[in-house]
């Protein structure tokens, strides 16, 4: 290591009830570096960041900024050392324009226009293009990210922390960020980063910090370190692909066609002629960046949003008008993306939550009286077959893990043997022995003659137990493509390719393709 | 440092204790409060908790009065759980316990001088269906046009005070009274009395309907798949709309079914302790069975209790404004600080209490 490090960590330990959250974590960031923090979800990266900027103070250990002692009691103090982070989740006001939004952040800020002024030449000077008087209800998830991006570069950052910024990003807007963060690193900006995608890592990091359940488990070089090796560190063992045999299809199951929903909020996405056709024993990927109207497509294919009776047709008989529980009487169950407080509710036991959705199907009530009896064996079973990790069924859904409560609510609509399937994000925020479980399980069922719907903003995954494709861009659907032979290229583009971007970068992009 | 820390799931032991130890702040705070006012405060605690029950002067009295008044605040706090506990706030039901003994005398003065022993039922029919219509008309609001429950219901409560006035003095005025403003008494008519059941128990039907009501709505929160809703409504709304409840439905019928029940308990009252309608024949039950229902935890047994409980500090702070000359107002605020304290101390069974040793960092 050459001259001190603009950031170094030494020991640090943080622990929270019942789980030690970092354990003697020590490492350090040169000045200029791109350095990634790699790790599992629970593995203790956001914990780590919250201490670098000052919203969290650790129990033990030191860090040091420039040799100096660096200790920030509130992120007010962290950013007047020069750190600056970008969140996983926004926070923005959607019911105000971009440069009131940035602001708002600010210790003193400028007047309106100098602001605009200042918005508009540090977001050309780092190709993110930001109109700074658009209200930010109007853009895309992509957007959003700049104007948190462009908020931080305001300051002058010497250290840039960034919490998963891709996930919500599409192909060709990940690599519009990496080109701004190389631009950022060339200027002698360090970058912390802080990802589980490591392809992402090896094509931008300098420096990989992998820490796994609280302990850092090694350091290396992303560029010459293979994704594999990186990925046994993370998990800490080989992780089995999902096993799967080809697919055989059958008849049209489920089919949506010209399926429109106006949003329920302003801010909301439309769902404009949506058309599905879902075969038995098939496994549909729908891709796309959040906010793109998963929500709204879900919610129209479970029952909350009554469309059209022929909009919807399951089994050729239609049920654009039948509620949640006349659709699952009839065989097709959901899953929605929010665990807690809407696939399940938090402060309900598991038992009352198996009865939430396993009711019909399972014949849980007699005129209207609950069999507590046969729903808590219901609930049992599930937690059993699904290896959810609690003390008992008797447990509130948010004492669990979000891993083991998506098992409990997968496992709880697969065991209601359903015809078809829709799942929204099934392994979002889960860990990565988990996410296999529930990929397997969603195989699985296909593999018995279920159609199943997996929309998922992870391209990896949808690749993984998809048998066809199509992406959910600004509430359209794309042309369904089957999975065999899709590349990232075509992907991101049926993903709407950048938003808003096309002018100046299309051609930059295929020079860099 | 103190820190607040979340707990996995609500602790059962606090759940069941903070009722009891807002009891006891609230005794210590109201004692406090006496002692500003130059009263003893052991004896005025000692009046508003222990002389109703046992001091051998007043407990004749004081005893069956217990039931009377816990009676209705028990009939209308179980049906406005129901609605707390799936997020409908019916703040009115001061107005539809208005409504109901309203319609219910309406019909009775009506048959006037009938004997028919249907009258009796008839009335308590129409006095559940008048708090129920009354109830009817922030949740169509609600349903319709968005408007907030909370408000329409508890500005109704004056627009029923407004018609009591006016039937008191106009359509319901006794014909016989000379002029004076009020009904007939009912609780002189055999066909429209309440009586009391067991004489010096203060038993009446409306205290046999409130405990019918607290065994009905345990069954339902307990056993029905509606409690459930309800439940899950208040809860997390998000997933009642995903587990297929209509929201709609469960406003208008929580709405309803409280606005009956307090309906029902107005009715009781006019026919019973009450006796007539007259221009100040409400005291305030509606309001206070807000109380009560929190205080109880929204739960059916603990409203039983808390309605019990309510009901003694009501005829303790008469008699300690009697005894000690405690003014009229440091009683309510007595009684308020009760539900100021449940709320204060119900922190502890979401939260613990953690005590930081560590200094600055």
């Amino acid at each position: 290591m050459s001259g001190p490090a603009l950031l170094s960590i030494d020991g640090i330990t943080k622990a929270y009830p019942g789980v030690v959250a970092n354990d003697d974590v020590s490492f350090a960031i040169q000045p200029g570096e791109v350095h990634a923090l790699l790790g599992e979800n629970g593995a203790g990266k956001s914990t780590l960041v919250k201490m670098i900027y000052g919203l969290v103070r650790p129990d033990s250990g030191s860090m040091a900024m420039n040799g100096a002692p660096y200790a920030p009691a509130e992120p007010r103090a962290a950013r007047a050392l020069g750190v600056a982070m970008v969140f996983q989740h926004f926070s923005l006001f959607e019911a105000l324009n971009v440069a009131e939004n940035i602001s708002l952040g600010m210790e003193n800020p400028p007047r309106q226009r100098d602001l605009a002024k200042r918005i508009t030449d540090v977001s050309e000077a780092y190709g993110l293009p930001l109109d700074p008087f658009r209200l930010v209800g109007d853009l895309s998830a992509g957007e959003r990210q700049r104007v948190e991006i462009v908020r931080c570069l305001l300051q002058d950052p010497k250290l840039l922390v960034m919490d998963e910024p891709t996930s919500v990003l599409t192909p060709q807007e990940v690599e519009i960020l990496f080109r701004t963060l190389r631009t950022l690193r060339d200027e002698g900006t360090s970058i912390l980063y802080i990802s589980h995608k490591l392809e992402e890592i090896r094509a931008l990091c300098d420096e990989a910090t992998i820490l796994r359940l609280g302990k850092v488990v090694g350091n290396c070089d992303p560029r010459e370190t293979s994704a594999a090796e990186m990925a046994e560190m993370m998990v800490g063992k080989s992780l089995a692909a999902p096993a799967r045999d080809s697919a055989e299809m059958g008849k049209v199951v489920l089919k949506v066609s010209g399926l429109s929903v106006d949003p329920a909020t302003p801010f909301g996405t439309p769902l404009r002629h949506i058309g599905i056709e879902l075969h038995a024993g098939e496994v549909l990927g729908i891709g796309g960046v959040a906010g793109n109207g998963q929500d709204e497509l879900l919610a129209a294919l479970s029952g909350e949003t009554p469309t059209a009776p022929g909009s919807v047709t399951l089994n050729h008989e239609p049920i654009g008008n039948m509620g949640p529980n006349a659709r699952r009487a009839l065989g097709l169950l959901c899953a929605p993306e929010e665990r807690l407080g809407h696939a399940a509710a938090p402060d309900m036991s598991l038992v009352e939550n198996a009865l939430l959705t396993a009711r019909m199907r399972k014949g849980l009530d007699r005129s209207g009286f609950i069999d507590w009896q046969a729903t808590r064996a219901f609930a049992t079973e599930v937690i059993e077959t699904y290896d959810v990790r609690t003390p008992g069924p008797d447990n509130a859904a948010r004492a669990l893990s979000g891993g083991n409560l998506q098992k409990f609510v997968i496992g709880r609509e697969i065991m209601q043997d359903p015809k078809v399937l829709v799942v929204n994000q099934p392994t979002w925020g889960v860990d990565a022995s988990a996410a296999a479980a529930i990929r397997q399980a969603i195989l699985d069922l296909a593999q018995n003659g279920a159609g199943v719907i997996v929309i998922s903003q992870d391209l990896d995954e949808l690749l993984e137990v998809a048998d066809s494709f199509t992406a959910l861009n600004e509430g359209r659907l794309s042309n369904v493509r089957a999975t065999g032979g899709l590349t990232m290229e075509t992907i991101g583009l049926m993903l709407g390719g950048a938003h808003d971007m096309h002018e100046p970068d299309k051609e930059a992009l295929h020079a860099e393709a | 440092m103190l820190r607040l820390e979340k707990r996995p799931a609500p602790s059962r032991g606090w759940t069941m204790a903070t009722p009891v130890l807002a009891v006891v702040l609230t005794m210590i705070a109201g004692g406090l409060m006496f002692a500003a006012l130059g009263k003893s405060p052991v004896e005025a605690i000692r009046i508003i908790f222990w002389d109703p029950l046992f001091n051998t002067q007043f407990a004749s009295y004081a005893r069956p009065q217990i039931l009377v008044k816990a009676g209705p605040l028990i009939l209308i706090a179980i049906g406005l759980s129901l609605g707390f506990r799936a997020g409908v706030w019916n703040i009115g039901a001061e107005g539809q316990y208005i409504m109901g003994a309203l319609a219910g005398a309406a019909f009775g003065l009506a048959l006037y001088p009938s004997e028919s022993p249907l009258i009796f039922p008839g009335m308590v029919i129409a006095g559940a269906l008048g708090g129920w219509a009354w109830a009817m008309i922030p949740a169509i609001l609600k349903t319709r046009f968005r408007t907030n429950e909370i408000l329409v219901s508890l500005l109704l409560v004056y627009v029923a005070e407004k018609l009591l006035a006016s039937a008191a003095t106009g359509l319901l005025r006794n014909p016989e009274g000379r002029g004076f403003p009020g009904s007939r008494q009912l609780n002189r008519l055999d066909a429209m009395d309440n009586p009391e059941l067991i004489a010096n128990t203060g038993m009446h039907w409306g205290v046999v309907t409130a405990f019918i009501a607290v065994i009905m709505a345990y069954v339902l929160l307990n056993k029905h798949l509606l409690g459930y809703q309800i439940k899950l409504a208040g809860q997390a709304p998000r997933a009642a709309r995903f587990a297929g409840v209509n929201p709609s439905r469960l406003i208008v019928l929580c709405l309803g079914t409280s606005g009956a029940l307090a309906g029902l308990a107005g009715l009781f009252e006019v026919t019973g302790p009450a006796g007539q309608i007259s221009i100040d024949f409400n005291v305030g039950y509606g309001f206070t069975a807000i109380i009560v229902a929190f205080l109880g935890r929204l739960h059916p047994i603990g409203i039983l209790l808390a309605g019990l409980l309510m009901a003694l500090t009501y005829i303790g702070g008469e008699l300690a404004q009697m005894m000690l000359q405690i003014p009229a107002p440091a009683i309510q605020a007595f009684q308020g600080m009760l539900l100021f304290f449940l709320l204060a101390v119900d922190v502890l069974s979401n939260y613990r209490i953690r005590i930081n040793t560590e200094g600055v960092a």
